[in-house]
């Protein structure tokens, strides 16, 4: 059993969601983004998506932008992202990573060179954002050679077959887009979720992670009663681009353990009285 | 060349093109590729796209044989296809009626376009006052400094312009603004691509529009010379104006055709746009294509003194013709570009764009090689009154 498989499976014997937040690697500089990974589990991620610094990061929003453009500043290539991995596994063997990202950093090195070096590196599952399931076959073989799951997105607008199509190829778990926009925005409609992840679980049988517009612990604690994981991105990023260096750590410390005590009180608390606190 | 029916039905042109787009955006591309699919072969939308480019845009644009030029220049004639004769002064507009038709049938009340010095921006704005809808366009915020008579002139046709602070605030930054606001807003909401890049259908549905270019030539090079032209020479930024004029040539094997692209400063220096020529296959902007970019995959800078030819990618149908040696692509510096624009001025009372200047300078480098009966084909796709401020300051005049 792989890690990512066996931290869902652990969280669901303790009746736990995942927590998955998302940092972008060399942010706010690269020094720190090995102690912000082991920052974030101790504060009770379960999953770390660190994201590839990309000059144009089509489906982010302003934040997330910015944290790529702070990373770029020193240079960060996928090259340097392995890298901290690997710095990250030296006393970390059980956290999945999920490397996020865009394609042509990825095609820079090389589909098979990027397989083998993730793999060793640490790497559990990748999610290129602009590697549709239609344009991905051989990258998917890649990475499965190399038994690194294949992560992929499904949104509010995404129809039946796709999603049966995703289905097919998707390992590790399926990242939920929970609104019509990019990462960071505002308008989450819990609802409009609730009915769409519903059609979605009665195709797809590995875990379901929801993003984008998870912005607080009231969101995060809602979104937890209907999906297996939450992922945070915008929010983490703004903490960072807010603290001083000295505060860094701890600010985001404390930010992820406001989101960890909300999912834990998904299962203790009536969860439709939450869904509908929420809606307010 | 064997019957060219490219792409296929997934966008490839070989291995460029596609769809590499988040999952957000797929519905959407699917919805304009079925109603494009639907729209392009029934009569009525055709018929209307004519009357509009005939009664509205003022086609079909003349050939003039730029004869006196063509003396000084020595060699072959140079004859000029005149997009620059277009309302709006550009080829651009021929693409914007055509998917302005398109929005208004897939019931779209508002449009958003990107634009780096702003005509296809003015093309959009255009369009859309025309035909009555709201139109957002996104600029790089370096751009609309540098252009403030376009954003003026965008403005005044009623379109709001938003600046673009991320990036390096130029066209490839207004590009990725734009597909953000479309994965927003959606439902109302038709994104106009200026060229013949992005994700499929666009590389393919721009160069239908713009196939009228060279479809045209076809004709009138019959009809006034008896035969068609040796060689066609168009400047590549993205390509559209390029693609226009050589898709309906490019199985007639016996015309060369030649995409120009933008030296910048000089090849050997990291200051130009010559992505064909410089660049490697990689992604971006949703297709697989020619890129300018670094080791690490990430989109360089690029720089031209014509900002409609400053891109980092290249249509992907491009890239296929280079690959199978269909087309061949050169560069020309900035200073070649500007030599050929005072040329023209002088020679024969033309103010070309500097984008079209570097298709200019490549057959002045040509023509001397050739025969006096050969024929050079060039797009003059623009008129050069948005370039006067940038040809000024390159001579040390302050207007």
């Amino acid at each position: 059993m792989n890690r990512i498989t066996s931290t869902f499976s652990n969280l669901k014997a303790q009746n736990k969601k995942a927590l998955i937040p998302f940092i972008t690697a060399g942010d706010p500089e690269p020094k720190m983004t090995v102690m912000l990974m082991h920052a974030l589990v101790q504060a009770g991620a379960d999953i770390i998506e660190l994201g590839i610094p990309f000059s144009d990061p089509m489906a982010d929003g302003p934040t997330i932008q910015r944290s790529s453009e702070r990373a770029l500043h020193y240079h960060v290539g996928l090259t340097d992202v392995l890298t901290m991995v690997t710095e990250f596994r030296k006393t970390n063997s059980v956290t999945p990573v999920i490397l996020m990202g865009y394609a042509n950093p990825i095609e820079a090195m090389g589909h098979g060179n990027f397989a083998m070096a993730a793999k060793k590196a640490g790497v559990d599952g990748v999610l290129i954002v602009d590697y549709p399931p239609e344009e991905c076959e051989e990258w998917v073989q890649q990475l499965q050679d190399q038994k690194i799951d294949p992560i992929f997105l499904l949104s509010p607008t995404t129809p039946k077959r796709r999603v049966e199509k995703v289905a097919k190829l998707a390992k590790g778990y399926v990242y939920y887009v929970s609104l019509k926009g990019v990462t960071g925005a505002s308008h989450l409609n819990l609802v409009d979720v609730s009915n769409k992840l519903a059609e979605v679980r009665s195709l797809i049988s590995i875990p379901i992670g929801v993003g984008f517009g998870i912005r607080d612990s009231v969101a995060a604690r809602a979104v937890a009663e209907l999906a297996d994981a939450v992922v945070v991105g915008s929010r983490i990023i703004e903490e960072i681009e807010n603290s001083t260096r000295s505060a860094l750590l701890d600010n985001v410390n404390n930010l992820v353990k406001s989101l960890r005590t909300a999912l834990d009180e998904v299962n203790s608390t009536n969860s439709s009285q939450i869904l509908h606190a929420s809606r307010l | 060349m064997k019957i060219y029916d490219l792409p296929d039905k997934h966008g490839h042109f070989g291995p460029y093109g596609g769809t590499f787009v988040a999952e957000t955006l797929i519905a959407a591309l699917d919805e304009l590729l079925a109603q494009y699919r639907h729209f392009r072969d029934e009569a009525d939308f055709q018929a209307e796209f004519t009357h509009e480019l005939k009664h509205y845009v003022g086609r079909p644009s003349p050939i003039y044989h730029a004869k006196r030029w063509s003396t000084h220049v020595g060699g072959a004639q140079i004859l000029l296809k005149r997009e620059d004769l277009n309302h709006t002064g550009a080829h651009k507009i021929n693409n914007t009626v055509g998917q302005a038709l398109l929005a208004k049938r897939m019931g779209k009340t508002r449009v958003i376009a990107e634009t780096g010095a702003g005509q296809h921006g003015v093309a959009s704005a255009t369009v859309a006052a025309r035909y009555g809808m709201e139109c957002i366009v996104y600029m790089g915020s370096e751009d609309v400094k540098r252009q403030a008579t376009n954003v003026y002139r965008m403005k005044l046709l009623g379109a709001t312009v938003i600046p673009v602070e991320s990036g390096s605030r130029t066209l490839k930054d207004a590009l990725n603004e734009a597909m953000r606001d479309w994965v927003t807003n959606v439902e109302n909401t038709y994104y106009i691509i200026g060229t013949v890049a992005g994700p499929h259908p666009y590389p393919m549905m721009v160069r239908d529009f713009q196939a009228v270019i060279g479809r045209e030539a076809r004709v009138q090079m019959e009809e006034e010379y008896g035969r068609q032209p040796d060689a066609l020479i168009a400047c590549v930024g993205g390509g559209s104006n390029a693609i226009g004029l050589f898709y309906p040539y490019i199985e007639d094997n016996n015309v060369r055709m030649i995409g120009v692209e933008a030296a910048g400063k000089g090849i050997n220096t990291h200051q130009h746009a010559a992505t064909l020529v410089t660049g490697r296959p990689g992604v971006l902007h949703g297709n697989r294509t020619y890129l300018i970019q670094d080791d690490n995959g990430q989109i360089i800078e690029t720089h031209s003194i014509s900002a409609g030819l400053d891109y980092p990618g290249v249509g992907p149908e491009h890239a296929w013709l280079k690959d199978c040696g269909r087309a061949e692509y050169v560069a020309v510096t900035d200073e070649e570009a500007l030599s050929a624009f005072h040329a023209l001025c002088r020679f024969e009372g033309i103010i070309p764009a500097l984008e079209s200047s570097h298709a200019l300078a490549y057959a002045a480098k040509l023509a001397p090689a050739l025969g006096k009966d050969q024929l050079l084909l060039v797009n003059l796709s623009g008129r050069g009154d948005k370039d006067m401020i940038t040809v000024a300051q390159q001579s040390g005049i302050v207007l």
